[in-house]
Formats: C-alpha cells, sequence, structure tokens
C-alpha cells in the first residue's frame, strides 16, 4: 500500500514515546496493559471456560436422557454428588444447570465474546495505539478473573454451587435453609457476579471512550466497520443495564445476609413463620430483566457485528444496507430496554400491561429481519469464499433466523402461558443467542486469528468442526421444540409423573443427549487446531483474507502501539469490495481517493480535494501524549 | 504525492480534533453507571411503594442540614478550581482541604442520621420503607468515600504543584464527581421526602 508510506515521512516526531522500553515477563504477559494480550487473556479464559460450562450441561444431559444411567464413572469428578446407587444427585442437577446458565451467558459469552474482540478489533480497526486507559483494561480483566475464581471455586464446596437456576429468582435463592444451591454457593455466586460486573464496566467504559475518541484521522462514524458499532452499541447497552444488575443483587444480598425484606414476604418454611414482612419477589424479577433482557443483546451484538464483517468480506461485496445494519442494530439497542417483562408474563402482572410488552416485544423482529434480510442479500450473488469463519458466519445467520422465528411465537402473552419455561424457550434461546453468539465467536477466532497470533489456521480441521457443530446443534436443539410444546418444564430433574413424559419422548430425550455430547466432541477438533496452529501454525500473509480494515495494515503480528510509525488515515468507508473499474477487487480504508481514479464513483472524485483537510487533522496518538 | 502530504503535515499546526479529554470522558461515563444504579435503587422504592404496606416515617431533620453541608463542599470546592486557575497554590490547597473536612463531616452528620432513624424505630432490618432509606443513604455515602479518596489525591498533587493553571485536568475531574455526588444527595434527598 503505497499509502501507508506515504504518511509515515511525517512522523519526525513518532519517537516522541521512549519509556515503552521492552518490560518484564509479567508486565508483557500477565499484567499487561496492551490491548492485544489482554484481549487473548479474555480469549483464553472464555475457551476454558466454554469447555468447563458445556461439560455440565454434558453431564445433566446424561441425567435427562438416560434417567435410569448408573453414572458411577462420573464419580471421580463428582465424587459425592453420585450417590451409591450411580445416582445424580437431585440438588447437584439444578446446580449443574444453574452453572451452566452463569458461565455459558456470562463468563462465555459476555466476557469471552466482548472482552476477546472488543479489546482487540477496536483499537486496530479505529487506528488507535491502544485503549484509552490501559490500566483500567487491565484492571477489567482481573477483575473478571476474581469472579471467574469465585465463581469457579464454588464448584467444588460442600453444600455445590448456586443452584436456583442463573436468574436466581428470590425467595428461593434469598434464603439459605431453602435448598442446598442457596447456602454459600449463592454467596459465592453474588460475590462472583459483583466482581464480573465491575469488570464489564470498567471495560465497557473503556470501549466506549476508546470508540469516540481515539479514532484516527478521517475515521468518521459513518465509516466505522459494522464490527465497531457493534462493539459500541454493546458496551452502551452494558453500562446502562450491569449497574442495575448490580443493584437488584446488592439488595438480594442484604435480603440473605442481613435479614431485610426487600424481596421476602410472609413465608414458611418447614411449618415456621420467617420474621420477613412487606417484600416483593416481583421486584427482583423487574430488576433482574432490565439487566436480563439487554443482555441477550450484549451476548448477540458483538458476534452480529463481526459476522456483518466477515460475510461482506468473504462475499467480496459491500456489505448491502450499511446504514441500515447500524440503524436496525440501534433499533435493536434501544427496544432491548423496553420489553424486558415478556420474561414475567405469567408473573401474575396486568394483561393490558402484557400485550404492551408484548406488542413492543414484537417489534424487535423488524429491525431483526432487516439484519437478516441484509445478511442475504449481501450474500446475493456475491463471490463467495467459503473459508471456515465464513461458514460459522452464514451458520449464524440460519441460526439467527431459525431461533428468531420461534420468538415471535415467544413473545405473545397468551401463547406464552403454555410455553413459558418449557423447553421450547430453552429451544428458542439456545439457537438465537446461544449457538449464534458461539458462531459469531468461532467464526471472530478462525477471522483474526492470523492477526492474533501471526499464524493460520488449519482449514480443513475448520471445514470439519463446522459441519459437525452446526449439524450437531441443530440435532440437539430442533427436537427440543417438540418436547417443549408437548409441556415439558425445563430444569425438572427427570420425568416421572405422566405417561408422556416417561414413554413418549423419552426417546427424543435421548436423541437430544446424544447429539449434545456428539457436538460436544466435535469441539475439541477446534481446540487442538487453535493450540496447534499458534505453535506449528503456516505463517500468515499481512492480509490473508484481503480486507479492507485497518488492522489488516499493521505488521504481522502488531507490536506495542499496533503501527510502526505514523497511523495510517481513513479516506473511505470499510466496504469497497470488487467495485467496478478497480485494479483488485477490495481497496483497503487507507487507500486515498485519488489513488483510485479509475473506480471513483462521480461524488467521490469530490471528496478528493477533502483529503487534505483529513491528513490536517490533529492525529490523536496516545504516544504523543504524556500518559 | 510524498511531498504533498509532508506539506500539509507539516505546516499545519495540529489541531484538537477531540471535544475531550479521554479521562474526563471515562469519568462521565463512570458516572453514568453511578445514576444507573440509583435509578434502579429509587424506581423499585417507587415499585415497592405502590404495592402498599408501607411504613410511614418521619425523616430525621439533620439530613437537610447535612445536605447544607454537602452544598457548601461543593462551593468551596468551585472555589479550589478558581484558585487553581489563578495559580493561588495556598488558596487551592485550603480550598481542598475544607472540601474534605466538609465531607467528613457530612458523613458524620449521615451517621447521625441513622442513630436519629434508630431512635425512631426505623430499623435497616424491617419494613423496606425503612430499609430503603439506610440503603440509599449507604450506598451514597460509599460513593463519597471514594470521593473523598479523589480529592486525596488531587490534594497530595496540589502539594507536589502538580495542579495548576495549565495542568487542571486533575482538579476538574475531582470537581465534577464531586459536584456529581452532590447533585446525588441532594436528588435522593429529595426524592424521600417528596416519596417518604
Amino acid at each position: 500500500m503505497a499509502t501507508i508510506e506515504s504518511n509515515s515521512p511525517a512522523v519526525a516526531h513518532a519517537d516522541v514515546h521512549d519509556h515503552h522500553e521492552p518490560q518484564s515477563f509479567w508486565r508483557t504477559y500477565v499484567f499487561s496493559e496492551d490491548h492485544k494480550t489482554i484481549a487473548k487473556q479474555y480469549l483464553i479464559t472464555g475457551i476454558i471456560w466454554s469447555v468447563i460450562g458445556i461439560s455440565l450441561s454434558v453431564m445433566f444431559r446424561l441425567q435427562l436422557g438416560f434417567p435410569s444411567m448408573k453414572m458411577d464413572f462420573l464419580r471421580p469428578i463428582l465424587g459425592t454428588w453420585i450417590d451409591e446407587s450411580g445416582k445424580l444427585d437431585p440438588d447437584f442437577y439444578l446446580a449443574l444447570v444453574t452453572m451452566h446458565g452463569t458461565i455459558m451467558v456470562f463468563f462465555v459469552l459476555t466476557a469471552g465474546l466482548s472482552g476477546t474482540f472488543s479489546n482487540f478489533l477496536i483499537p486496530l480497526q479505529i487506528g488507535a495505539r491502544d485503549m484509552a486507559s490501559g490500566f483500567l483494561n487491565m484492571l477489567s480483566y482481573w477483575f473478571f478473573f476474581l469472579a471467574s475464581a469465585v465463581m469457579f471455586g464454588s464448584l467444588f464446596i460442600e453444600t455445590g454451587p448456586a443452584g436456583g437456576g442463573w436468574v436466581v429468582y428470590p425467595p428461593l435463592s434469598a434464603l439459605p435453609q431453602a435448598h442446598k444451591g442457596s447456602e454459600f454457593g449463592m454467596t459465592l455466586w453474588l460475590i462472583s457476579m459483583a466482581l464480573f460486573i465491575v469488570s464489564q464496566l470498567l471495560g465497557g467504559i473503556n470501549y466506549i471512550t476508546t470508540v469516540i475518541n481515539l479514532r484516527t484521522r478521517g475515521m468518521s462514524f459513518s465509516k466505522l466497520p459494522l464490527t465497531i458499532w457493534a462493539f459500541f452499541l454493546t458496551a452502551v447497552l452494558g453500562l446502562i443495564s450491569f449497574p442495575v444488575l448490580l443493584s437488584a443483587a446488592l439488595l438480594l444480598i442484604f435480603d440473605r445476609s442481613f435479614g431485610t425484606s426487600f424481596y421476602l414476604s410472609e413465608i414458611y418454611v418447614n411449618g415456621e413463620a420467617l420474621p420477613n414482612v412487606g417484600g416483593s419477589p416481583i421486584l427482583f424479577q423487574h430488576l433482574f430483566w432490565f439487566l436480563g433482557h439487554p443482555e441477550v443483546y450484549i451476548v448477540l451484538l458483538p458476534a452480529l457485528g463481526m459476522t456483518s464483517e466477515i460475510i461482506a468480506t468473504n462475499s467480496r461485496k459491500p456489505i448491502f444496507g450499511y446504514r441500515a445494519m447500524i440503524a436496525s442494530m440501534m433499533g435493536i439497542a434501544f427496544l432491548a430496554f423496553i420489553v424486558w417483562a415478556h420474561h414475567m408474563f405469567v408473573s401474575g402482572m396486568n394483561p393490558f400491561l402484557g400485550s404492551v410488552f408484548m406488542f413492543l416485544t414484537l417489534i424487535i423482529a423488524v429491525p431483526s429481519a432487516v439484519k437478516a434480510f441484509n445478511y442475504i442479500t449481501t450474500l446475493w450473488r456475491g463471490n463467495i469464499r467459503f473459508t471456515p469463519a465464513m461458514l460459522f458466519s452464514i451458520g449464524l445467520v440460519s441460526f439467527f433466523i431459525s431461533g428468531g422465528l420461534t420468538g415471535i411465537i415467544l413473545g405473545n402473552s397468551a401463547l406464552d402461558i403454555q410455553l413459558h419455561d418449557t423447553y421450547f424457550v430453552v429451544a428458542h434461546f439456545h439457537l438465537v443467542m446461544g449457538a449464534a453468539s458461539a458462531f459469531g465467536l468461532l467464526a471472530g477466532v478462525y477471522h483474526w486469528f492470523p492477526k492474533m497470533f501471526g499464524k493460520m489456521m488449519n482449514e480443513k480441521l475448520g471445514y470439519i468442526h463446522f459441519w459437525l457443530t452446526f449439524i450437531g446443534i441443530y440435532l440437539v436443539f430442533f427436537p427440543m421444540h417438540y418436547v417443549g410444546i408437548a409441556g415439558f418444564p425445563r430444569r425438572y430433574y427427570a420425568f416421572t409423573s405422566y405417561d408422556f413424559t416417561k414413554n413418549i419422548f423419552a426417546d427424543m430425550n435421548a436423541f437430544i443427549s446424544l447429539a449434545a455430547i456428539f457436538t460436544f466432541t466435535a469441539q475439541w477438533i477446534f481446540i487442538y487446531n487453535f493450540v496447534n496452529s499458534i505453535i506449528r501454525g503456516r505463517r500468515a500473509t499481512q492480509n490473508p483474507w484481503k480486507s479492507n480494515t485497518l488492522e489488516w495494515t499493521t505488521p504481522i503480528v502488531p507490536g506495542h502501539g499496533n503501527w510502526t510509525g505514523e497511523i495510517p488515515a481513513v479516506y473511505r468507508w470499510p466496504y469497497d469490495y470488487s467495485k467496478p473499474g478497480a485494479k483488485e477487487d477490495y481497496i483497503p480504508q487507507n487507500v486515498p481517493y485519488s489513488q483510485t481514479l479509475e473506480s471513483n464513483l462521480p461524488h467521490e472524485n469530490e471528496l478528493i480535494s477533502l483529503e487534505k483537510e483529513i491528513e490536517a487533522q490533529n492525529l490523536n496518538d496516545q504516544f504523543k501524549q504524556p500518559h | 504525492m510524498n511531498d504533498y502530504v509532508n506539506e500539509v503535515a507539516l505546516a499545519e499546526e495540529p489541531e484538537e480534533t477531540l471535544s475531550m479529554n479521554p479521562r474526563k470522558f471515562i469519568l462521565w461515563l463512570f458516572i453514568v453507571s453511578i445514576i444507573m444504579i440509583f435509578a434502579a435503587m429509587t424506581s423499585a422504592y417507587l415499585v415497592r411503594r405502590a404495592e402498599g404496606n408501607w411504613l410511614e416515617y418521619e425523616i430525621p431533620s439533620i439530613f437537610a442540614y447535612s445536605s447544607g453541608v454537602l452544598v457548601l463542599s461543593s462551593l468551596t470546592m468551585h472555589w479550589a478550581y478558581i484558585a487553581a486557575k489563578k495559580d493561588n497554590f495556598n488558596a487551592l490547597k485550603l480550598a481542598i482541604s475544607i472540601t474534605f473536612a466538609l465531607g467528613l463531616v457530612f458523613l458524620y452528620m449521615q451517621f447521625q442520621g441513622w442513630v436519629a432513624l434508630v431512635d425512631e424505630k426505623v430499623f435497616f432490618v424491617g419494613n423496606p420503607a425503612g430499609s430503603f432509606m439506610y440503603v440509599f443513604t449507604g450506598l451514597h455515602a460509599f460513593h463519597l468515600i471514594s470521593g473523598l479518596l479523589v480529592l486525596v489525591s488531587a490534594l497530595w498533587a496540589a502539594f507536589r504543584i502538580r495542579i495548576h493553571a495549565k495542568s487542571l485536568n486533575q482538579l476538574e475531574i475531582a470537581a465534577t464527581y464531586w459536584h456529581f455526588l452532590d447533585i446525588l444527595w441532594i436528588y435522593l434527598f429529595f426524592f424521600l421526602v417528596y416519596f417518604h
């Protein structure tokens, strides 16, 4: 790229920064303030958590699919949670469900996804040396690490980890005497989540500040890659909703440990009346879902942003409806805050209020449909390259549509009377939020692996991994819709009361469990590929996917500060793929219009005169400011 | 092309394209998160209050006096800012110290407010109307302690003459945060008076 060089001589003063000498091992790899290292820390912690979280689900799937199975072989891991007759302890079953939900939603798909890719891509794609505050960023990871340590520790205590479901509804979660899962494990859950919220707030504040304040010259909001838009909106959602969860958790802690009655009222435990009067358990649900619903989009939006980028790059076409994509993400982010009560249709709320929330909920289908439509029209007649990242992105579109359709059914407050808390809900959110976000995460790893580690991942293993996972996930969650419509409630240890649960759907549950084990096994291909490629992977080129965004203008393995010399300026949007008349089928963002006269549109020729202005702008280079 | 770019880059004085220093921006986002904590708390209060079974009690008058003390401390904080702008270091140190002392007085008065509540037989454990009172004041006091720490670091910087007319960022951050904590308390106080 001629432009990168053409900018660099102007940097006579770039070496002002002189206190960035090589640092000690601890500062470089452990307590690092470099966004790329922190991103890798998040990624690896997230991968470890996902292995733990999915193994827990395999354990309870064994119980659900094969209720009479002898599980003695799990005793080396679970110890006394497997009783003498080889049965899984029912209390521990609840703990498994709870921890699976908590770990996957918060530790894998929030911290592992946003933490990794917001950290890694925001500075690289907007043209910044690092995050606005490297120190807060480091703090964010280590708060997450502490939260992880507490949550992990809670798996091993005698009374078991929290067991009241990942939503921890009081009064169950507020009364330690209620069941085993509400004892010390619940206290640790609350401590861990409080630390986790602090970590997410520190991270999110940094992401927002960086996107707004540290963009390079010419990188206006209308030239930002969709990834950055998604990360930005995700961080805004987190900033507004996580403090509310903190409030809810704080009041719950007071109820649990200090005897207040925010959520507790007139309760009998074992025939004994508790002193608590005047509380309202529904209050917790309101507070929880005010976070809980935006949380769904905190998980999903980054995945949508990354796959937009990957699909445009690998279709060799501009993203269809760039502005519509931004508008629909904004729409989703806004609506996320005013639909929370659709999780509470059967909590005894006023049916009129329910219909208002139903209406608002169904509106989400509009921006979501715009996104799905834009994905498909971007793919339409594109010159598609089926890289593993691209396959996973297309897989996300598939899950987003098939899981989103059932959302329209569930958003209906009348249908929800039948479907509430059944496996239909489980199937819905695992497809649209769980699997879709996980595919976004995997697509992101396959796509940006060369930039992270300077190596290429093995494509063949990537293809095998994709097809096994894609088929496996549908085999798990498609039958689950039927089980749900039939009336199977979620979180039940065993279904022994009715003939239809005992006989008719037993084989389907066994099938789902086998499919879950199959899908879990397939993930080891990815882990092998990931580790093996870091060590023995083929060396990456500078821009292996011929992509337009700024991260591919950095050295193959960017050092501290990302660019050697001046940060490139930006002249065009990030989606100039297959532009008619252009020499190649992509024009990176840092190529000025004055160098691409053959492909410019009339209005772009007019922009040439503005290039001087862009170049003259102050480069917000952190390395040139005292810090 | 090369020369042309160089000329432009060297000829023009770098101009500030940003509206805000990133640290100040971080502070504002931090303030947003605190606002959300209290927005959640006060709406929880309203939702719970609407359900009835609500204890009515007198809000101890000391909370009104403590509000006055906190407003006063905001004024001295502003005095510190003006002093720093004029490079009047003695006044700066004095003003930050007074602000800090008034912050401590405020905390002590809040504690006396709790004592007065207990005398009224309004306890932390009991009807949520009382519990909320303790949570609001306690949570605000917790944030005020963090504000005191920010003040101490500003005072430390003032003694080492790192705050002056050309280097106001740290003081401005401390002042913004302090004024915010002041406004937050005034909001909570009037909220509690109006909806108690």
